[in-house]
């Protein structure tokens, strides 16, 4: 057992216990954390496969950002735990029968025992890079290139998700006073400032 | 030996547990997006695998698309949550029956 395989296997067995951290935790805010730890392990994962780039944009968007927002959100509702766990042993057994069941198919379909049938063990064109290769300069390259469109489609996608989430979440309180920038910069300084001729005049 | 069996194989088993999970979590609309995360999450780790064993970097880009979706997927669905108990107080999957009529 080389150092790579007792890594893949450290990184994936934290995977897996965080994954099942995440689905069976009482609480959602630990829900929250354990996949914050699944993140984590599985980006260690994608370092062994050489994709460097994704798997430090993993941990800065993902556990940087989105794992954030989900913290907020649940620590901002007002949960009832117990309530919500309502009907977590009933459904255990279906729930279990269903993912064995999903899991023997792909595992029978892909994985290291069956058939075979893809050709997935045969598959290995994998080129180890030495210690000059760049991830990110590789994949900038064709991503400013064949696929530019795309990019700038996501682009937009998340400039679309940006004003979604806002005006949903923007409400309009009648009691706080707000600022109109129209009436702000249309305003002339004549209508501030009144300039009164008088005459000078000695106060005794 | 690691090949990209195993790869598929702890992909497969990720995807399984989320679904496992959106079956156990059926109140909680909070845990299901957490679990729809975890299957996107099966789904890239697949892709980088075959991007790696392929030595194909289309693999890689497809899975920044992936990334780039997914945050933009949870930005809204956590808004629409947000609205969703700010008008009802609560966010059990079987009370949001508005539509049954």
């Amino acid at each position: 057992m080389t150092i790579t395989d007792f890594l893949f296997f450290a990184f994936a067995g934290a995977t897996i216990m965080a994954a099942l951290g995440v689905v069976t935790s009482k609480n959602p805010v630990h829900s929250a954390l354990f996949l914050v730890l699944t993140f984590f392990s599985c980006s260690a994962i994608w370092l062994m496969l050489e994709a460097e780039f994704l798997a430090i944009t993993l941990v800065l968007v993902y556990v940087g950002a989105v794992m954030v927002l989900f913290l907020f959100v649940v620590m901002m509702l007002d949960i009832n735990v117990a309530k919500m766990r309502e009907g977590f042993v009933s459904y255990l057994p279906v729930g279990a029968l269903f993912a064995f069941l999903m899991l023997a198919v792909m595992v029978y379909v892909v994985g290291p025992v069956g058939p075979d049938v893809m050709g997935t063990a045969a598959l290995d064109n994998a080129v180890q890079h030495g210690p000059g290769y760049s991830n990110t300069e590789e994949l900038g390259k064709i991503l400013y290139t064949d696929y530019v469109l795309a990019f700038e489609i996501a682009a937009i996608i998340l400039l679309v998700a940006i004003i979604a989430a806002i005006a949903l979440t923007l409400r309009r309180r009648p009691t706080t006073k707000y600022q109109t920038p129209g009436k702000q910069i249309k305003v002339k300084s004549a209508d501030r400032l009144k300039v009164i001729k008088s005459d000078a005049e000695v106060l005794k | 030996m690691i090949g990209l069996t195993s790869y598929l194989t702890l992909s497969a088993i990720l995807f399984a547990i989320s679904v496992a999970g959106i079956f156990l979590n059926r109140k909680n609309v909070v845990v299901l997006l957490m679990c729809i995360e975890l299957m996107l999450l099966a789904a890239n780790i697949n892709f980088i695998a075959f991007s790696h064993y392929l030595n194909d970097y289309a693999g890689q880009v497809f899975v920044f698309f992936i990334l780039t979706v997914a945050a933009a997927e949870a930005a809204i669905g956590l808004a629409i949550l947000v609205v969703l108990f700010r008008n009802r107080h609560t966010i059990d999957v079987e009370d949001l029956d508005t539509l049954k009529g």
